[in-house]
């Protein structure tokens, strides 16, 4: 512990896996998807990416479930389902 | 070299022989003169800083919050509501546990509007984490500027310093001042180098989120730094008086020997005190210089074969019904299983005079108090009797 909780080392935040706070998980469905990217380019946490193949996907160890993505889908590809264990 | 100068003045020569490198303020009464004379120290090329004028005190300190961040010494000053303004910035600075230096021209908060002094505005801050310094003169002034550098830079306290001086009384009054010549205070305060700072060589973040499991743990770090900046301060003022002739303590004892009544105040009101002490027989004084971290010990002893101590301070708990130093020294007492009697004397109030009659005043309720009268625990001194 830094004096003044200073953090002396960078990049340290991808260890704090936010996935847990998550209540609805985004399902991407590639049928629908036009490639527009913008699930990509306003995911907050940055945690969607596009395969070479060019399908999306969400890193589930980090998307806190927000929905911007789903909100921002022109084709509405993407679903927001309820997470259940 | 000895000067006549107003108490602002002394600050301002202080902070130029701090070789300070970021100043931000924002002038209020009665502070304003001490950021004018810096501004001007910075404008002629006396003093090469950078002087950043913002738009509130808020901004002031957080200015020199991020200064202080990529290791620069910074400083600033306000009073009041200026003071009041920056209050949640304040615990931002000692929670990041940043060297900053403020001094505080101490003045009345409002309303009723009132730009005299009083000490109610710095003693509404004693608990965001910052150390408070008292003084009585204006050397005491520029001394205690030098010292704070030291203090708060210092890597076992690394906290902000606050160094409160009574406004009009010291900030607008004249003195004599011995000024220490640059290479006495270059010697003294070796330059900043903070172990982490805003490097783009060597990232880091601060001021991160800090969750429940950590908070507390960040607190008890800051508490502890307080307890190592009592000793902190004693040291330095040590070094000091070997250095400069002239040392103050973390208390000055005046007449405090077998004396039946003490009386306890902060800042320039010792003055008038002492003159007043030296009429009685058994009659002493103690002047509590560092208030924050609370000299807990060193009280206990200058008062600990009293039996009545008066506490004259220039500030009112409201809803506590006395001053809020009063209730600290009876703390004291608890803590120590002392007898002494603690009374309250509320006085100076928006600039109110504190004449050597009330002072009188004081010591007569104590007096009665030792003999086993009854008196109440809180007395105003030079209050108005009849009010329209």
């Amino acid at each position: 512990m830094k004096p003044g909780a200073v953090i002396s080392e960078p990049g340290s935040t991808v260890r704090n896996r936010t996935g847990g706070w998550r209540v609805f998980r985004p399902v991407f469905d590639m049928k629908e998807c036009i490639d527009c990217g913008n699930c990509w380019i306003f995911c907050p946490e940055s945690c969607v990416s596009r395969s070479e193949e060019g399908e999306y996907s969400a890193d589930l160890d980090y998307c806190k479930g927000c929905g911007i993505c789903a909100n921002e889908c022109p084709t509405e590809a993407i679903k927001m389902e309820l997470e259940e264990k | 070299m000895r000067e006549m100068l107003h108490g602002s003045k002394a600050v301002a020569k202080a902070v130029k022989l701090c070789d300070v490198d970021v100043v931000a303020a924002y002038p209020i009464t009665p502070q304003t003169p001490i950021v004018e004379y810096i501004a001007q120290m910075v404008a002629d090329g006396e003093l090469r800083a950078e002087y950043i004028m913002v738009e509130s005190e808020h901004t002031a300190m957080s200015a020199c919050i991020g200064a202080s961040a990529t290791g620069a010494r910074t400083f600033t000053a306000t009073s009041s509501q200026g003071l009041a303004y920056m209050h949640e910035v304040l615990f931002i600075a000692s929670g990041m546990r940043l060297p900053i230096v403020m001094v505080n021209a101490n003045r009345a908060l409002s309303a009723p509007i009132n730009i005299w002094n009083d000490q109610s505005d710095s003693i509404a801050e004693r608990d965001s984490g910052w150390v408070q310094i008292y003084v009585e003169t204006n050397q005491e002034a520029l001394d205690s500027v030098i010292q704070a550098y030291r203090i708060a830079e210092d890597k076992e306290v690394l906290l902000p310093v606050m160094v409160c001086m009574d406004g009009f009384v010291l900030t607008h009054t004249m003195e004599p001042v011995d000024v220490p010549s640059q290479e006495e205070v270059s010697g003294f305060i070796p330059p900043f180098e903070p172990e982490l700072k805003l490097d783009p060589e060597q990232p880091v973040t601060m001021g991160a989120l800090g969750e429940p499991q950590w908070y507390m743990e960040f607190r008890k770090q800051q508490d502890e730094a307080m307890e190592r900046a009592l000793e902190k301060v004693k040291e330095v003022d040590l070094e000091f008086a070997r250095t400069f002739g002239r040392g103050y303590g973390l208390i000055e004892e005046y007449k405090t020997e077998d004396a039946e009544v003490v009386l306890l105040t902060m800042g320039s009101l010792a003055g008038t005190i002492k003159d007043v002490v030296d009429r009685y027989e058994g009659v002493g004084l103690v002047r509590l210089r560092l208030y924050r971290p609370l000299p807990v010990e060193e009280i206990a002893r200058a008062i600990g074969n009293a039996a009545v101590v008066g506490v004259l301070e220039k500030d009112i708990a409201l809803g506590l019904g006395e001053g809020a130093l009063c209730t600290e020294v009876k703390k004291v007492c608890y803590d120590r299983g002392l007898e002494t009697r603690v009374l309250s004397f509320v006085c100076g109030l928006g600039g109110r005079d504190v004449r050597m009659e009330d002072v009188e005043h004081a010591i007569e309720v104590c007096r009665r108090a030792a003999k086993g009268e009854k008196v109440s625990p809180t007395t105003w001194l030079g209050l108005r009797e009849a009010v329209p």
